[in-house]
């Protein structure tokens, strides 16, 4: 294909040397087949253009600016300074990573958990799968919506639940006490003043995206699962391998490919976060939940600030590149693909 | 031999704590969905009180289909067009949406037509040029994208809600990935019986591709009808919003106190894309799995 494609274009272009002239009717096709491949493309190209790279430039000028309606003032790095002075922005900054930091393992694991548990021969899996992809798929507004009503502390399933096996009901989304006193003090304990852990709203938080994205994750780990050949197994069950064994010389190593492909799209989808916690929170209760994504919105919406929430936002890039490149640096060697 | 018969018969202890686990697994996971449309039939006082079924046999309420239209009439009347709110926004989420679908479909097969077949000056570097959008964040457009919307005068509008996305790049790879496996012999072919390049897009190739074509629709539809923040941002007038809008401002109002017609809402907005998923799981699952492309 693209050795005949290119004997095609050198005798397009360089007809005029050519020995034999290629004949006009052939050199007019291939000219119009070339104008053909641009028209094919350029819908795609310019919408690229100006909704991907246009706003790139654009959004940073605006983050050197005071920007109303248009670049009021050139302020040159000063919302930038002003962002790392901003108590607000570092608190935004540690719950997003308080966020990450907790939800990531707790998707992966699970997801790895039921992917593993799925492969292992299980009548039903389709229908597994299937349920347990459903979050995934559901609306983000309305399956917050109704995680709102679950987690009400006064009509809410999950406290009626929790009461009827004798446990205590709980405040969850509106809860900004950490979970460590609140676990402590139901055995009576006081905790130092100083160990608080995340606020149980946080926590709340992270079950809900839990449970829409670790189905997700169970689906890609299933397709590595089942890349990984089966000849491998047997020859270690020969070898009298079996259970933890097949898992941790077999699968873990040659998942690993997988494994750190969620890994980096699970933290990077964690600091994007934003519907659901706009919706069953706003960000509250106080600020116990504004993550950067929230902050940066409140900061444009409420606020007015479009250069200072632009600077922000290249702020929080730049922490998700370096977090990527540390991924890549600690991780990713231990990845071994095949 | 005999061992075997009866290890067939009964199950291991471990083989049971797999079913164990996998059944708990999908308890939670449609456990929410069950509370929701339950919660969607019951009266108020059954949703307060935690009456997890107070119909027949174990209560004597009748179902309460009526919170249905009673959830349409307090979301409110669209001043514009003098129809129920709740069905302006589900005529904007499926106007957005089927625009969305139609228009990512055709640049996606055009572009995707061009980079798996037709020689162009410049190729690679417009594909690696398409694939490096997929490393700009829609976070970090976001800001510039909304003061676009207000110079353009697209603010308020379907425009604004529709054109930024009529290209996938998610769709052009994937597509473009299946083109380039359908054999060449079969252009070949078409040439000989005086078939152009497009004649050839439109006979062979989009009818070959249907699985991956219809996969690109799907993840596209459930994306768009998911997007909140931006119609969130762009919107200014209760007709302009979309059904995730409306129930977010729904959530925020009047139905943050009356749960029974919060699940009606929430029960309308998520049923029609659940049924519409049990009929084409396959291709989520198998277009994902492909691509590892998340929305």
């Amino acid at each position: 294909m693209v050795g005949r494609g290119q004997s095609n274009l050198a005798s397009t272009v360089t007809s005029h040397k050519a020995p034999q002239r290629p004949s006009p009717v052939r050199r007019r096709r291939r000219l119009g087949e070339i104008a053909l491949g641009y028209a094919l493309l350029a819908p795609a190209i310019i919408l690229l253009l100006v909704f991907e790279f246009y706003p790139l430039g654009l959004g940073f000028r605006i983050s050197t600016c005071d920007w109303r309606l248009g670049c009021a003032k050139f302020v040159g790095a000063e919302n930038y300074l002003r962002a790392f002075k901003d108590p607000d922005m570092w608190h935004a900054l540690m719950i997003t990573a308080t966020y990450s930091a907790i939800s990531v393992p707790v998707q992966l694991g699970l997801a790895l958990l039921f992917a593993y548990l799925l492969f292992q021969r299980i009548r039903g899996m389709q229908v597994f799968r299937m349920l347990y992809f459903m979050p995934y798929i559901t609306s983000t507004v309305a399956s917050a919506a109704v995680w709102a009503y679950l987690f009400s502390p006064d009509i809410g399933p999950i406290n009626k639940f929790l009461e009827s096996i004798g446990l205590p009901g709980q405040r969850w989304l509106s809860e900004t006490r950490g979970i460590i006193p609140l676990i402590l003090s139901y055995f009576g304990v006081q905790g130092p003043a100083w160990l608080k852990g995340p606020s149980l709203a946080l926590i709340s938080l992270i079950i809900y995206t839990s449970w829409v994205f670790v189905g997700y994750d169970i689906v890609i780990f299933l397709a590595g699962l089942g890349n990984i050949p089966k000849e491998l197994y047997d020859a270690a069950r020969v070898d009298g391998a079996s259970g933890w064994t097949l898992f941790w010389h077999i699968t873990w190593p040659l998942l690993s490919a997988t494994t750190f492909f969620l890994l980096l799209i699970t933290v990077i989808g964690t600091f994007k976060a934003f519907n659901h916690i706009y919706v069953m929170t706003l960000g509250g209760p106080g600020n116990a939940t504004t993550t950067a994504s929230i902050y940066i919105f409140n900061q444009m919406v409420s606020y007015n600030r479009y250069g200072y929430s632009a600077a922000l936002s290249f702020i929080v890039f730049f922490v998700i590149l370096i977090l990527t490149v540390i991924q890549n640096q600690v991780a990713g060697r231990r990845v071994i693909y095949d | 031999m005999i061992r075997r018969v009866i290890r067939r018969r009964r199950p291991s202890f471990s083989r049971v704590l797999i079913y164990a686990v996998l059944i708990l697994g999908a308890i939670v996971s449609v456990t929410p969905f069950v509370y929701m449309i339950l919660g969607s039939l019951k009266s108020y006082g059954s949703v307060i009180t935690n009456r997890f079924w107070p119909w027949w046999p174990f209560g004597d309420e009748p179902v309460q289909w009526q919170n249905y239209p009673e959830a349409i009439r307090t979301v409110g009347t669209d001043v514009q067009w003098g129809i129920p709110l709740f069905y302006r926004y589900l005529f904007n989420s499926a106007l957005v949406a089927g625009i969305t679908v139609a228009g990512t479909l055709t640049t996606s097969i055009m572009a995707a037509y061009t980079l798996a077949f037709i020689d162009v000056p410049g190729k690679n570097i417009l594909f690696i040029a398409i694939l490096a959008t997929l490393m700009i964040p829609a976070d970090l457009t976001l800001v510039p994208k909304v003061v676009m919307m207000f110079r353009f005068k697209w603010y308020n509008t379907y425009l604004a809600l529709t054109v930024p996305f009529l290209v996938s790049v998610f769709g052009i790879f994937l597509l473009r990935q299946f083109f380039m496996q359908i054999p060449k012999d079969l252009y070949d072919a078409a040439q000989i019986d005086g078939a152009g390049h497009l004649l050839y897009l439109s006979q062979v190739v989009v009818p070959i591709s249907r699985p991956a074509v219809i996969t690109v629709a799907l993840l596209n539809f459930i994306w768009s009808w998911d997007s909140f923040r931006w119609p969130l941002l762009v919107t200014r007038d209760s007709g302009m919003r979309v059904l995730a809008v409306g129930l977010q401002q729904f959530l925020a109002g009047e139905g943050g106190t009356k749960t029974h017609l919060l699940m009606a809402f929430a029960t309308m907005v998520v049923l029609p894309v659940l049924v519409f998923y049990f009929f084409t799981q396959k291709h989520f699952t198998e277009g994902i799995s492909r691509t590892g492309i998340k929305g």
